[in-house]
C-alpha cells in the first residue's frame, strides 16, 4: 500500500519517510525501554512513537496510517495501556501497599533493574503513544458531511 | 488487606471502571452499565464504611502512605472528618446520578464513552478529596476538569460546543492560577506535602509570598467554584451538559474543586486570617444576591437552575467565611443539602426534557398531571432550596443566618433572607409554568419517565425531607468532625505528620 499510494506528498517526501519512519519508531521504543536509566521515559517515548505514525500519515495520506492502526484499535490499546498501569500499581498490594515496587530492584543502570518502573514506562508509552495518535486521527477522520 | 487499604480504592475503583467500560463496552452489550452501577455502589459503600472506620481511629485521622514512602518524601492520602464528609456527599450523588443515567443516556449514542468520562470525573473528585499532597490535588483537579469539559460537549451541538469551549478556557485560566500558586508555595517551602507545607509556613518568615499566593488561589478556586465575579462560564456550561452531568457539575464538582480545595488550602495550609475571611464573606454575599436576581429573569429551566447554583454556593461560602463554629457548621451543612436538592432539581429538569422534549418554561405547562412523581419530587426540592421548613435547606439557611447575627453581621443576615425570598419567587415561577396550569396540545401524550430515573429522584427527595435529622445529637458526628477539621486550622500539619509517622 505504501508503494502505490496516490495520495500524500511528493516522491521525495515519501522516499525520505520510508527511510526514516522505522528509525523514529525504533528510537521511541528505545526511549521507553531506557526510561529508568537515562532521560526520557514512557511519556517522551510514547510521543515519539506517535510521531512516527503521524509522520506516515502526513507523507502518505490517512489511509496508509489507518491501515496500520485503526481508530478502534487505537482506543482499545489506550484503555489497555491505562489498565496495565493500574494493574502494576495494584500489584503493590502483594507487598502491602498501593504502588509499592514489589519486583527485585537489580543493580543501578542495568537495563533489567528498578523493579516495576520499566513496566510502568511501557504501559505509559502505550497509553501516550496511541492516545496522541488517536487525537491526531480524530482531527483527520472527522469530515464535513457532504 | 488491612482496613486502611480502602483509602486508595477511592481512586482505584473509578479509574478501573473508566477504562473497563471503554474496553468492555465495545465488545459486550450493556456491560458498561453493569460496571458503572457496581463501581458507584461500591464507592458509596466504601465511603460510608470509611466514616465508621474513622470513629475508631486515633485522633480521628487516617493517613495512607502510597508505595510505603513516608511523608514528606512520598505522596500520602489523608482521610479526616472533612474528607470523609465530602467523600460521602460526592459518592452519594454520583451513585444516584449513575443510576439515573442508565435510562436517561439512551437518548445519546455511545453510552460507554459517557460512562468512561463520568468515572474519570468521579475519580478526579475523589482524588482531590483524599490526597494529602498539593501537586497531587492539582493533577486530580485537572482530571476532573478535563473530563467535565468533554462531558459538557457530549451532545456535540453548536451551542454545547461553544459552552464547552468557554468552560475549557475559563477552567484552564483557573488551573493556571492554581498552578502558579502551587509553584510559588513549592519554591518557598521546598515541599509539596500539604501537612509539611503548613508546618514550614508556620515558622518561616515571609512578607509577600503568602498574600500573593492567597490572591492567586482565590482567583483560581473562585473561578472553579463560580463565585461572583468569576461566574460567567457557569450559566452556559451547566445547562448545556446532559442532565445527569448538570447534576454532577452543579451538585458536587464546583464544591469539590472549588469550595473544598479553597477550605483545605486557606484554613489548613496557609491559615485563615481576618482578611481572607472578610473577602470570602463578601464574595459569598455578592454571589448570593447577584445570581438570584439574574435567575429571576431566566426562561430556560436548566439555565435558571444554574444561576441558583451560584447563589447557593454564596450561602456556603458566607457560612464558612464567618469562621465561627456555628457558621462553618451551617456552611458545610448547606453544602451537603445543596448537593442533594440541586442534583434532584437538575435530574427533574432532565426528566421534563426527556418526556416533553423541551425545557423552555414558555412551552411547558400542566405536566403535574402527566408526570406526578417528577412534579412532587420537584416540589419538595423547590421548597428545600427556598428554605421552607421542615426540609433540609431550611435548617442550614437558618443556621447560617443565626451565625451571621451571632457575629454581628446583621446586614449579611438580611441579605441571606432576601436571597432566600427571591429563590422562593423564582421556584414558584418554575412550578407555575412547568407543573401547574393548562396542558399544551402537543404535550398531551407524554408519559412519566422510566423506573431507573424515578428511583434516583425519589431517593434524593427522601434525603431532602429527612436531611434535617443530621442535626440530631446522635448523627451530629458526621458534620461535627468536618467542622472540627476546619476550625483546627494549621494544627492540621501536626496531626497528619504524627499519624503518618506511626
Amino acid at each position: 500500500m505504501i508503494n502505490n499510494s496516490k495520495t500524500g506528498m511528493t516522491l521525495i517526501v515519501k522516499t525520505i519517510t520510508r527511510l526514516t519512519v522505522g528509525l523514529i519508531l525504533l528510537f521511541g521504543i528505545y526511549i521507553i525501554l531506557h526510561g529508568h536509566v537515562s532521560p526520557g521515559g514512557g511519556f517522551a517515548g510514547g510521543v515519539i512513537v506517535a510521531l512516527s505514525f503521524v509522520h506516515l500519515m502526513l507523507a502518505f495520506g490517512k489511509d496508509v496510517a489507518v491501515a496500520k492502526v485503526s481508530k478502534n484499535m487505537a482506543s482499545n490499546l489506550e484503555s489497555i495501556g491505562a489498565m496495565m498501569f493500574l494493574l502494576i500499581a495494584l500489584s503493590g498490594f502483594l507487598g502491602g501497599s498501593f504502588f509499592l515496587n514489589v519486583l527485585a530492584k537489580g543493580s543501578p543502570f542495568d537495563l533489567l533493574s528498578a523493579g516495576t518502573i520499566p513496566l510502568s514506562n511501557i504501559a505509559i508509552g502505550i497509553k501516550v503513544g496511541v492516545g496522541l495518535f488517536a487525537i491526531f486521527l480524530a482531527l483527520v477522520v472527522l469530515e464535513r458531511a457532504k | 488487606m488491612k482496613a486502611i487499604d480502602i483509602i486508595p480504592l477511592f481512586v482505584i475503583i473509578p479509574l478501573a471502571a473508566a477504562f473497563l467500560t471503554s474496553l468492555a463496552g465495545r465488545f459486550i452489550r450493556r456491560s458498561s452499565e453493569v460496571i458503572i452501577f457496581i463501581a458507584s455502589l461500591a464507592l458509596l459503600g466504601f465511603s460510608v464504611y470509611a466514616r465508621f472506620l474513622l470513629n475508631s481511629a486515633p485522633g480521628r485521622i487516617l493517613v495512607y502512605k502510597i508505595g510505603g514512602w513516608v511523608p514528606p518524601f512520598g505522596i500520602c492520602m489523608v482521610i479526616d472528618g472533612l474528607s470523609v464528609f465530602m467523600l460521602v456527599t460526592v459518592n452519594l450523588i454520583a451513585f444516584f446520578v449513575a443510576v439515573y443515567s442508565l435510562s436517561y443516556m439512551n437518548q445519546y449514542t455511545d453510552k460507554p464513552k459517557f460512562f468512561t468520562l463520568f468515572s474519570l470525573m468521579v475519580c478526579g473528585m475523589n482524588g482531590v478529596i483524599v490526597t494529602g499532597d498539593l501537586f497531587n490535588l492539582f493533577v486530580f483537579l485537572e482530571i476532573a476538569s478535563i473530563a467535565s469539559y468533554a462531558l459538557v460537549a457530549f451532545g456535540t451541538e453548536a451551542e454545547e460546543l461553544e459552552a464547552s469551549f468557554k468552560y475549557a478556557i475559563m477552567g484552564s485560566v483557573a488551573s493556571a492560577f492554581i498552578f502558579i500558586g502551587i509553584a510559588f508555595l513549592y519554591s518557598f517551602t521546598s515541599t509539596l506535602n500539604m501537612a509539611d507545607m503548613a508546618r514550614i509556613l508556620a515558622y518561616k518568615q515571609n512578607v509577600w509570598v503568602i498574600p500573593f499566593v492567597g490572591v492567586l488561589f482565590l482567583m483560581g478556586f473562585g473561578l472553579k467554584s463560580a463565585l461572583v465575579p468569576f461566574h460567567a462560564w457557569l450559566p452556559d456550561a451547566h445547562p448545556s451538559a446532559p442532565a445527569p452531568i448538570s447534576a454532577m457539575l452543579s451538585g458536587i464538582l464546583i464544591k469539590t474543586l472549588g469550595v473544598y480545595s479553597l477550605i483545605r488550602i486557606f484554613f489548613n495550609i496557609i491559615g485563615s486570617t481576618h482578611g481572607y475571611l472578610t473577602i470570602l464573606m463578601f464574595l459569598g454575599v455578592a454571589s448570593m444576591l447577584v445570581a438570584v436576581v439574574l435567575a429571576l429573569s431566566q426562561w430556560d429551566l436548566k439555565r435558571l437552575l444554574a444561576y441558583h447554583s451560584i447563589s447557593q454556593i454564596g450561602y456556603v461560602v458566607l457560612g464558612i467565611g464567618l469562621g465561627t463554629p456555628l457558621g462553618v457548621l451551617g456552611g458545610l451543612f448547606h453544602l451537603f443539602n445543596h448537593s442533594v436538592f440541586k442534583s434532584l432539581l437538575f435530574l427533574n429538569s432532565g426528566s421534563v426534557d426527556y418526556a416533553a422534549g423541551t425545557r423552555d418554561l414558555k412551552e411547558t405547562g400542566g405536566l403535574g398531571k402527566l408526570m406526578p412523581v417528577t412534579a412532587k419530587t420537584n416540589l419538595i426540592a423547590s421548597m428545600a432550596i427556598a428554605g421552607i421548613p421542615p426540609f433540609n435547606g431550611f435548617f442550614s439557611k437558618a443556621i447560617i443566618i443565626i451565625a451571621c447575627l451571632e457575629k454581628g453581621f446583621t446586614g449579611y443576615a438580611i441579605c441571606a433572607v432576601i436571597g432566600s425570598i427571591l429563590t422562593l419567587a423564582s421556584f414558584m415561577k418554575v412550578q407555575k409554568f412547568v407543573f401547574l396550569g393548562e396542558i399544551k396540545d402537543k404535550l398531551k401524550n407524554i408519559k412519566e419517565v422510566p423506573f431507573a430515573m424515578l428511583f434516583s429522584v425519589v431517593c434524593l427527595a427522601i434525603i431532602c425531607v429527612l436531611g434535617g435529622l443530621m442535626l440530631l445529637p446522635s448523627l451530629r458526628f458526621f458534620l461535627d468532625d468536618a467542622v472540627a477539621v476546619i476550625l483546627r486550622g494549621t494544627s492540621y500539619a501536626g496531626v497528619v505528620l504524627e499519624a503518618a509517622s506511626k
